[in-house]
């Protein structure tokens, strides 16, 4: 009854968006305020059919009803209950009812907390969230309905794929979804502003939030992605360059270029249709993204069930949302008010060179990702693009964008003094040096070392530079620092600690990618085997049995210098059902780095296996990199000055009071 | 610095280092050869792997192919060339420069040049130094000013 | 300000992001009617047609004749058959092609990829032998020199040695009569060249 109800609210949701996508953009055309009105209880409705609808289909999975399609496919008595809630996302048709939850989210957020905003720029936001929506419900509920019935009901499901129940696995969607589907409201407020024609330091405010809320998520869910892959795939990769995290990293590159963009809008009125550019096509890129691993397009080990008929559907989809939108920019983005004038050296031109680096880093991953779609399209070829290509055209882009990132928050804006602000920052440039030269001495002359020095140099640079910048700005070591620091706006402090986090992860990508070592070999039990100066004892594998599969439970002995450290237990498991093996590894970290054992096949008849160590330095400074990266972006958020939708309050020093009423026409 | 033992229990669908002791090369710079050629080559079962990290059969019998050929004497480049010719530029995992690829390769510092050209007309277009007014023009400028005090309360 | 000349906006470049989107809408959409005609992406078409065949001398099985050698195979038109008693599609192929070699057409020469030869040797005789001869590949040597990826798979070679056609799954009787007879006929009927 309750999941009927869902199905049904689904429906009605539909109704209400295609609601919110007319009435609002009409009522805007015509200055019509009641028209306009319409927007925020539409928006707010439809937020509540949806979660409403979201609600149900969970409550089908918590309590296996298994009458419905979804539940029966994807969930199982048995099952732990994160485990059915997360079953929920965890395919095709819920995932996209999650994505759907998540529009509506932002939309009533907006609705709700927009009160400031001018009604014109609301309503033309809310009716194209309103059109985004009506896309999507259409798709759900004609051709991906998670609702639909299994009649008679069977008596339990078939999903209990070990694989999918996972902590990392579970929470990662919805942080992931969190970050694509935020960005549709830059998107929206992106089309609004084309459609009034105008953008300015007012529209820059009021996007920011939305966009910084967005890239926390989207960097925290990409975060969680490599993670779990990583702690998974047991060999020590993070990060493979497959189709489906190109899909989610290139989003990630324009919507951090979106968000730099934004600030020489808000602070200077300049790169406007640039910055207008970049959120059309950060959401684009998350609807490709979207498109990509539900068409049977490419082929990947991530996708979902591949349907073509599924695809076209999204496909025009997409073709209506991104071509409309594009059409629009080039109709309108010439019109655009050039804004302030800025010499190359500045913090415009600094900005701008960041967009372009970031935006050509994008568009060499959609290269790459895309290509053999191409060549197999026009029927000149099949050829496969992997992660050597990436590899090599990706890192030489980062490297004067880190540098640059050193150096830009010490340029002043319209005209900077580069030799200035170099000088200033004459201590990270010594210490990146003196790294580099460090690395060469302790690694020898070598490809390898010459990589790894590059990478420390640019991590010592830009992680000194940022607590350089940032001690300058609150005058460290002078009478008063402190009352400084805690008067600083919020997004100071966010963005040091996101380069900062910058820094961290590009020494932890260095250091484990240059000096990662493995040792794959057969042991007997009681053997021994040295691992970057660890030694790991056999002392072999013990039968068990788990409720649904049997395994090789092995026990392996860490020490370093004859001091006993941890036990490993690494496992090989086999399932009853569905039958296949796999392997558990254990991994032990110090934190600095990380320590790992998997378990082989037997060999021969006495206790022998096949083990593999890894060890990888610095490792868990990449996940240190990016919390810090998405701690720095929330901390951004909760700046004072970004509250545009709370009431206005005496207009103090460091505010920005933003006028709320309707302009009169220029 | 204290350790912590943290385990973390995970699933594995293949292990995704694939090879087997019993399938290296005894010698290790020849073995590490292998590796590095192995992970160049694309499994033609399990697509999004390489043969080094892929279980398939197929995958190994092509370790062990790259490894019985390491030992007769061929170069990384030739077994590289004779995997191609079997199975054609799909299993390269770095396309090979070829008129095909030549879009992928020249992309990226094409759209970067595009990029700058657009990103100096943005800068070069707009920003002239300020160069001193003429007579007239400080004359018309204080004029201006005038007006300004007086029109102001 | 209204009295400076506005510049002139070069629209062209406004509209690059726009035809990028299309050309890939297009390319997007041939895709997907390509998947959806049955096409699958994970095929990778052989390069091998109109190439002589690799060679190769494969032991027999176990009291089973002679040899399978690439070199006997010159002077007639073959039927390469890739299988093994692993192979769960190479059970809904075998009776086609125990048609096949009843008809007379062509001989068949089986290779048992991956295999036991005692497996191999049970599997041909519960499912019936098709073969001429049948050669073992357990290390994919064969396989890989006919840039093989899955079993069933299935080449026609020409008189002169040269792999003319692939078959890369179940030969159907459709893809028999449509495609593969007329084309063995055709070969049969060209002369041998040196």
């Amino acid at each position: 009854m309750f999941t009927e109800l869902g199905h049904f609210a689904l429906a009605l949701a539909m109704v209400v968006a295609l609601i919110q996508a007319s009435v609002p953009l009409i009522g805007a055309q015509r200055n019509n305020a009641a028209w306009m009105a319409v927007a925020k209880p539409a928006a707010l409705m439809q937020f509540a059919l949806v979660a409403l609808s979201f609600a149900a289909l969970t409550h089908a999975f918590l309590v296996s009803d298994f009458s419905v399609l979804g539940v029966y496919q994807n969930s199982h008595t048995a099952k732990p209950l994160l485990y059915k809630i997360s079953g929920v996302w965890g395919n095709h048709e819920g995932s996209l009812l999650l994505w759907v939850t998540i529009l509506a989210v932002f939309g009533a957020a907006v609705a709700a907390f927009g009160a400031n905003l001018p009604p014109a720029l609301r309503a033309r936001a809310l009716a194209v969230q309103g059109m985004i929506s009506v896309g999507f419900l259409a798709f759900i509920l004609f051709s991906s309905n998670p609702f639909l019935r299994v009649i008679p009901a069977p008596g339990q499901g078939q999903g209990l794929n070990p694989l999918l129940q996972d902590p990392g696995l579970a929470v990662h969607p919805p942080m992931l979804y969190m970050g694509y589907v935020g960005f549709s409201m830059a998107f929206s407020f992106a089309v609004a502003a084309l459609i009034d024609g105008r953008v300015d330091a007012a529209w820059a405010r009021w996007v920011r939030p939305w966009t910084l809320a967005a890239w926390a998520f989207l960097t925290l869910g990409i975060g969680l992605g490599s993670w779990w892959s990583y702690y998974t795939l047991g060999w020590g990769g993070w990060w493979v360059w497959d189709p489906v995290e190109n899909a989610s990293f290139m989003p990630w590159l324009t919507g951090t270029a979106l968000l730099h963009s934004a600030i020489v809008v808000e602070k200077r009125e300049a790169l406007k249709s640039w910055t207008i550019l970049l959120a059309i096509i950060t959401f684009s890129l998350s609807l490709l993204g979207t498109f990509l691993v539900r068409s049977g397009v490419l082929t990947s080990v991530h996708a979902f069930a591949a349907d073509p008929t599924r695809g076209i559907f999204i496909l025009a989809l997409l073709g209506l949302a991104i071509g409309g939108s594009l059409t629009l920019y080039a109709i309108r983005a010439p019109q655009l008010d050039g804004g302030g004038a800025f010499a190359p050296i500045s913090r415009e031109g600094g900005l701008l060179i960041n967009n372009l680096l970031l935006t050509t880093a994008a568009a060499t991953v959609l290269l790459g990702t895309l290509y053999p779609l191409v060549t197999e399209a026009l029927e000149i070829g099949k050829i496969s693009v992997g992660r050597p290509y990436f590899d090599g055209v990706f890192i030489p882009l980062m490297v004067p964008l880190v540098a640059l990132l050193g150096v830009g928050p010490l340029l002043s804006w319209k005209r900077a003094d580069l030799q200035g602000a170099l000088g200033r920052l004459k201590i990270a440039g010594a210490l990146a040096v003196v790294g580099a030269g460090a690395t060469m001495a302790i690694a020898g002359v070598s490809l390898v070392a010459l990589g790894a020095a590059l990478g420390f140099t640019l991590a010592l640079w830009l992680a000194v530079a940022s607590l350089m910048e940032w001690g300058g700005r609150i005058r460290f070591g002078r009478e008063g620092a402190l009352a400084r620091l805690i008067n600083l706006p919020r997004s100071a402090h966010g963005m040091t600690l996101a380069h900062f986090g910058m820094a961290v992860l590009i020494a932890g990508v260095t250091a484990s990618s240059a000096w990662k070592q493995e040792a794959i070999q057969v042991m007997k039990p009681g053997e021994t085997m040295d691992i970057a100066g660890y030694t790991m004892t056999f002392k072999g594998a013990v039968p068990q049995q788990g409720p649904n599969y049997s395994a090789a439970h092995a026990t392996i002995e860490v020490s370093k210098g004859g001091r006993p450290l941890a036990t490993l237990h690494p496992e090989l498991r086999t399932y009853v059902q569905p039958p296949m093996q796999t392997t558990f590894t254990s991994i032990h970290t110090n934190f600095f780095s990380d320590l790992y054992a998997a378990l082989g096949e037997a060999q021969g008849e006495d206790g022998e296996y096949v083990t593999r160590f890894y060890y990888q330095p610095l490792l868990p400074f990449i996940w240190y990199g990016v919390i810090l990266m998405v701690l720095g972006g929330f901390m951004s958020l909760t700046d004072r000055r970004l509250r545009v939708g709370a009431p206005r309050r005496a207009a103090t020093k460091d505010v920005d009071v933003s006028d709320a009423a309707p302009q009169p026409a220029e | 610095m204290k350790w912590s033992t943290i385990f973390l229990a995970s699933l594995l669908a293949t292990a995704a280092v694939a090879v087997e002791p019993s399938e290296m090369l005894k010698d290790p710079a020849l073995e590490a050869r292998a590796r590095e050629v192995s992970k160049h080559l694309r499994c033609v079962q399990c697509q999004n792997e390489t043969i080094d990290e892929s279980n398939a059969e197929i995958a190994r019998d092509m370790r062990l192919l790259v490894r019985e050929r390491i030992t007769a004497g061929d170069s990384n480049d030739a077994i590289m060339a004779y995997m191609t010719s079997r199975y054609g530029d799909y299993v390269r995992l770095q396309p090979r420069f070829m008129p095909v690829t030549y879009l992928l390769w020249f992309g990226p510092a094409v759209v970067l040049l595009l990029g700058a050209w657009a990103a100096s007309r943005r800068m070069g277009r707009r920003y002239k130094e300020p160069s001193a007014l003429s007579a007239e023009e400080q004359s018309a400028l204080a004029a201006a000013d005038d007006r300004q005090e007086g029109g102001r309360a | 300000m209204s009295d400076i000349p506005a510049p002139k906006v070069n629209r062209w470049p406004y509209l690059i992001p726009l035809a990028v989107v299309l050309v890939l809408a297009g390319l997007f959409g041939k895709r997907l009617l390509d998947v959806e005609q049955g096409k699958d992406p994970s095929l990778i078409p052989t390069v091998l047609e109109n190439t002589p065949m690799p060679a190769f001398d494969l032991t027999p099985l176990p009291g089973r004749g002679d040899a399978l050698r690439s070199e006997d195979l010159k002077g007639q038109v073959t039927l390469v058959n890739f299988w093994g008693s692993w192979c769960v599609a190479c059970v809904a192929e075998h009776p086609m092609l125990l048609e096949i070699a009843r008809s007379g057409v062509v001989k068949i020469q089986g290779v048992a990829w991956r295999d036991e030869p005692d497996a191999s040797l049970a599997w041909l005789a519960r499912h019936g032998d098709p073969f001429d001869k049948v050669g073992q590949d357990p290390r994919s040597h064969a396989a890989i020199g006919f840039g093989v990826v899955a079993a069933p798979e299935s080449f026609v070679i020409d008189k002169q040695g040269v792999i003319r056609y692939k078959e890369p799954g179940i030969i159907t009787r459709e893809k028999w009569q449509a495609t593969i007879k007329p084309l063995i006929e055709r070969l049969k009927s060209e002369p041998l060249t040196k």
